[in-house]
């Protein structure tokens, strides 16, 4: 995702003069056909990110649509207050990207993961929460961002993940509005952001064993297509929603909260998978984290085979 | 001019004390520290038009030390961007806009940003300048700070920004009266020498008397005055400034008079009731 954000970014950077790209001293030679290009509209902020952030927020009250780039925890947590008040408050239309997400950069430790950024940037009045599950939709979604009167937060993964979506470059779609990736009746799998390509081999699996498995792309968490959620939950009696994020304020939250405000309950029953509520002090490659959590490709399998197992053996005799 | 000026600073400090006095608005002191600055700032130097308050080639005027707020609103209805009947009038209680704390642009006319949680004016204020010559507009921006703000690390991380960006059309304004709410600033934190450290940064300095509008005047009608470099303005000047048991009290920065302080102070000023 990485390289197809800096190569995007770059067609975006000619096609439209607003367009400034801030980096936290990150990205070393990944930017250089934008400064080729654009070289004018490329600031290096330094190790800054504060001053970054509010400094975007002045660019974006003065007419011009700055692109933050950073690691995850740098643009997100560690400038929130900037965020809040810089952004938020003045509807200032940024765009904030976090590289690295989730457990991306594992092997970097807990300074460099990414389990509550979803959680804290929803809360904020305004913001758009953009979690694109590979490059075509970052590029889509990208395009789509540029075109809001809003802030936008948009987590990118790492570089060369699995591509979900078949065509890369002239892919679009609607934020706020779910994609759909896999149509299947036994089950249906929600997952957002670079979970999916694992959500994708999950459904694989469950293929093999008989069971076919619907699955959806939830891009955008804030705002949360409900229209879709009630469409899903009144077709399949089991959804599962994996989330490389803690179980505490990611996508899981933002449909279980839905669920509860829903009139009459829906009979479905949701499967949450996310990051227990610790800090992993462990290190080991992407792999080995998602596997220590349990948000793998088998692990979703084996979650949902024993809900459906469950539900099963609940049913009236 | 300057006797203007220095009549509209008086007119000015009379209207912040009745309306502290009125709506137990705090911040006095701190309020009453700056407001020749903003007088020089809006009445002289800056390129504001009150029936254009968007103007894209406008210069930007940030009150980055947000709770002297009382201050700009004042400030802003004597210069026309809002009647000042809506902010005499204005309902503290309930769902009024003129809080202890400048409002976001939207919701007030000359308002540049939202300003009270410190160290976010001037690095606010340093995107605009940068907005300005990536636009390539000539305009300025004025970004009043605190003394006691400048204790937050974001305005050091702008400092550094601005100065190795050579944004000449950037001047930071230091109110440095030597109180924060509850200390001393030269002593909770190593405020001292001030003018050496935004020197250090790459600024352009200046050390004046922040009550000698005259001197403000001069200073800042050489704006960018060549150097190639932004430009810190070291203004000393006394919390609590116009009336004598205020002056450099800090029990000012959360008081608000009452009717007898009020009429005393009304004196002090030359304006008998």
């Amino acid at each position: 995702m990485r390289t197809a954000f800096a190569d995007e970014i770059t067609k975006l950077g000619v096609e439209d003069p607003r367009v400034v790209l801030l980096s936290g001293d990150i990205g070393n030679r990944m930017f250089d056909d934008f400064k080729a290009q654009s070289g004018s509209r490329f600031l290096n902020c330094g190790i800054a990110e504060a001053n970054m952030m509010s400094m975007a927020a002045g660019m974006a009250l003065s007419g011009l649509r700055p692109v933050i780039y950073t690691i995850t925890p740098f643009t997100t947590t560690r400038c929130l207050e900037q965020i809040r008040v810089g952004v938020c408050y003045h509807k200032a239309p940024v765009i904030i990207v976090g590289t690295g997400s989730g457990l991306s950069y594992s092997s970097l430790g807990p300074t460099h993961h990414s389990l509550e950024d979803v959680a804290i940037l929803r809360t904020l009045p305004g913001m758009i929460v953009f979690s694109p599950a590979d490059k075509a939709e970052l590029r889509a979604g990208l395009r789509e961002a540029l075109k809001q009167d809003k802030p936008v937060y948009i987590r990118l993964g790492k570089k060369n993940e699995p591509q979900v979506h078949s065509d890369e470059l002239d892919h679009s779609l609607t934020l706020g509005k779910s994609t759909t990736i896999r149509e299947g009746s036994d089950v249906c799998l929600i997952g957002s952001g670079n979970i999916l390509p694992e959500v994708v081999s999950a459904a694989d699996a469950l293929a093999e064993s008989g069971v076919s498995a619907h699955v959806e792309s939830f891009h955008t968490v804030k705002p949360l297509d409900t229209e879709r959620l009630s469409h899903l939950f009144e077709r399949f009696s089991l959804v599962a929603v994996s989330e490389e994020h803690s179980i505490i304020g990611g996508l899981n939250s933002a449909v279980a909260q839905w669920m509860v405000e829903q009139p009459a309950k829906p009979g479905t029953k949701l499967v949450s998978i996310a990051t227990r509520d610790e800090f992993l002090h462990e290190i080991g490659n992407h792999d080995f984290a998602r596997r220590h959590f349990g948000i793998d490709a088998k692990s979703i399998k084996e979650r949902v085979i024993e809900a459906l197992k469950a539900q099963k053996e609940s049913l009236p005799k | 001019m300057i006797n203007s000026l220095e009549e509209t600073a008086r007119e000015l400090r009379r209207r912040i004390i009745e309306y502290s006095h009125k709506t137990k608005t705090p911040h006095l002191g701190s309020c009453l520290s700056c407001i020749d600055i903003l007088t020089t700032l809006y009445f002289d130097i800056a390129k504001v038009n009150p029936a254009d308050p968007q103007d894209p080639n406008r210069d930007r005027v940030i009150l980055s030390k947000g709770h002297a707020a009382p201050a700009l609103f004042q400030v802003l209805a004597f210069k026309g961007f809002f009647p000042y009947e809506d902010l005499i009038n204005s309902d503290h209680a309930n769902g009024g806009l003129f809080g202890e704390h400048p409002p976001t642009p939207d919701h007030l006319p000359g308002i540049e940003a939202a300003t009270g949680s410190l160290g976010h004016g001037l690095p606010m204020g340093v995107g605009m300048a940068m907005a300005n010559r990536i636009s390539g507009r000539n305009s300025r921006v004025f970004a009043v700070l605190g003394d006691g703000e400048c204790n937050e690390g974001s305005i050091w991380e702008a400092a550094m920004f601005a100065g190795g960006q050579k944004l000449d059309n950037l001047v930071v304004i230091v109110d440095f009266n030597k109180w924060q709410a509850t200390d001393r600033s030269p002593e909770v934190l190593a405020l001292d020498p001030l003018k050496d450290k935004w020197a250090a940064f790459g600024w352009s300095t200046y050390e004046v008397d922040g009550h000698d509008v005259s001197a403000l005047v001069n200073l800042l009608r050489n704006v960018p005055d060549g150097y190639g470099k932004p430009i810190a303005i070291v203004a000393h000047t006394v919390k609590g400034k116009g009336v004598d048991f205020m002056e450099d009290d800090n029990n000012w920065h959360y008081r608000t008079p009452n009717a007898d302080e009020l009429s005393a102070a009304m004196t002090q000023l030359g304006f008998d009731k």
